[in-house]
């Protein structure tokens, strides 16, 4: 059944008919157009479709539409501002942690919220962080080495 | 793509009307929807409504007095390897599940009565097809134990093992009112059908006992270090007084259906320190007593052989704690 849903999408609220059991990844991709989040395995083993809910990650896969109304859902178009690029984004451009780019959205929205709560992580501390997020391509160092650059530059 | 199964769903506020909701035929609590929506996408399970927790108010603390720990049903992994008030071993355990996204919605509910795990089962419908049904979905025999009757499938979920180890219980609510099970009471050994509740029962808290003079310890084998359902996962505790053993538990799971207790125990450890000889023949008896099956991806010669190492490092993670203070429950 068709049911009206209204949510809350980086800072804007979005209202419309979806199915009931429409997973959230879908309703950003396919309804709002918000296609930065992908879809890699679609059942939770790989993480191309992490988004921020109240500023946690959360596979967008395995979250119904429908559950998150009323909380604050960031996806990778709502990261840079003002048409400025966040430092991650940043970093994961200069450095070359972006390869196929399939796995950078997922990446940076982890990254984005470790480094809210901690400005200076270890290397240890952001693999672990990452430890949800598959690439294929990297090798994974030069992303470990991006996420500490932007940790570096001054926080917005 | 994989698309949901349509079905209603519903957001109830309170317990009482979740257990409306849940009096329906055919339908199913989903909490963090780790285990369901995934099963669900792969056409394991038909259910005619969805009935959510995720704005139930409540079932989302944990507290502590005197006598026990109690866990709200909803109270995700995240939170659990957070909280200073539970046993180190139990956050630790929480702490290696899946992954940091999965752990920040999973819940202990969940964790509890995850669906049992096979090869053979946790595929696409075209793949299952392929092979043929299987007793658990649509089909009459097994691919695991051909001649046998009852579906073998691994309990595979990291926290039963260790809330056994720790005595802990379960509070599930239905419309007839409240009970206390034993989470050991919570498993069927029927794969097929693992989880020992009924249909309209909605599990609402976990109570873990405070036991001061028992200390305990998880381990979990896997190839990688995230995302991974445990290959093995061996939990033990171990009660003690003046340095000797008083009481010794090790339970095991991706066994069999159930977390497996190892019976026997007690004739080799109680009244004995924790040395190298008493966990020697501890693993040893557990390296007797527990034989996986062939139905997770991983070769069963080595997951077997791997039970007494398991066993014997998480009786090591114990010892010092053992020999020096009797136990320590972990709790702060
Ligand atoms: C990639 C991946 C890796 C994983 N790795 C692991 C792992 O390493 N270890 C592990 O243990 N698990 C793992 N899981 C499984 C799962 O994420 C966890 O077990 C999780 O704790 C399940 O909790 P949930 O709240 O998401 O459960 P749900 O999916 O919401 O529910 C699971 C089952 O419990 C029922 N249920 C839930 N809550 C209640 C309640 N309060 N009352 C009655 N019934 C209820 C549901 O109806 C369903 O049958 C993994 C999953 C994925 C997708
Ligand atoms: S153990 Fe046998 S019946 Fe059970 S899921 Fe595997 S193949 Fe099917
Ligand atoms: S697409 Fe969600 S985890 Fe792979
Ligand atoms: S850059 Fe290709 S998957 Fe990570």
């Amino acid at each position: 059944m068709q049911r009206l849903c209204t949510l809350n999408v980086n800072g804007e609220t979005r209202t419309l008919a979806i199915e009931e059991t429409d997973t959230l990844v879908d309703v950003l991709r396919d309804r709002l157009g918000l296609t930065g989040t992908k879809v890699g395995c679609d059942e939770g083993d790989c993480g191309a479709c992490t988004v921020l809910i109240d500023g946690r990650p959360v596979l967008s896969c395995l979250t119904l539409a429908l559950s998150v109304e009323g909380r604050a859902i960031e996806t990778i178009e709502g990261v840079a501002r003002d048409g400025r690029l966040h430092p991650l984004q940043e970093a994961f451009d200069a450095h070359g942690a972006a390869q196929c780019g399939f796995c950078t959205p997922g990446m940076i929205l982890s990254a984005k919220a470790l480094l809210e709560e901690n400005q200076d992580p270890t290397a240890d501390e952001i693999r672990h962080a990452l430890s949800g997020n598959l690439c294929r391509c990297t090798g994974y160092g030069r992303i470990v080495e991006a996420v500490q650059i932007a940790a570096k530059r001054p926080a917005r | 793509m994989l698309p949901l199964p349509s079905c209603a769903v519903s957001f109830p506020e309170t317990i009482e009307q979740a257990l409306e909701l849940l009096s329906r035929p055919g339908a199913r609590v989903v909490a963090g929807g780790t285990d369901l929506l995934p099963n669900l996408k792969r056409g394991l399970g038909r259910p005619s409504a969805l009935v959510s927790l995720a704005r139930l108010s409540g079932l989302d603390a944990v507290a502590r007095d005197e006598h026990e720990l109690r866990v709200g049903a909803r109270v995700t992994l995240a939170e659990l390897a957070r909280s200073s008030l539970l046993p180190a071993s139990v956050r630790y355990a929480a702490s290696l599940i899946a992954s940091p996204q999965i752990r920040n919605v999973a819940t202990i509910g969940g964790n509890l009565l995850l669906d049992t795990r096979c090869v053979y089962v946790n595929q696409s419908p075209l793949w299952r097809e392929g092979l043929g049904h299987c007793l658990k979905a649509d089909g009459t025999e097994c691919h695991v134990v051909p001649t046998g009757k009852r579906c073998v499938a691994a309990a595979s979920a990291d926290l039963p093992p260790i809330l056994v180890a720790l005595g802990a219980s379960v509070r599930v609510a239905s419309k007839d009112g409240v009970r206390t099970i034993p989470v050991e009471r919570l498993f069927s050994n029927d794969g097929a059908a693992p989880i020992a509740l009924g249909p309209a029962e909605l599990l609402v808290e976990v109570v873990i006992p405070r036991a001061p003079g028992t200390s305990s310890a998880y381990r979990k084998l896997r190839v990688r270090k995230a995302i991974d359902f445990p290959l093995l996962g061996v939990a033990v505790a171990v009660d003690a007084e003046g340095g000797l053993v008083r009481a010794l538990r090790v339970v095991a799971s991706c066994i069999g259906a159930t977390p497996r207790k190892v019976s026997g125990l007690d004739s080799i450890a109680v009244g004995k320190p924790l040395d190298d000889a008493t966990i020697e023949a501890v693993a040893e008896r557990c390296h007797g007593a527990l034989h996986p099956q062939t139905n997770i991806a991983a070769d069963v010669g080595w997951r077997r052989a791997m039970i007494p190492l398991l066993v014997t490092e998480a009786l090591h993670d114990v010892r010092d704690a053992v020999r020096t203070r009797g136990g320590d429950d972990g709790t702060a």
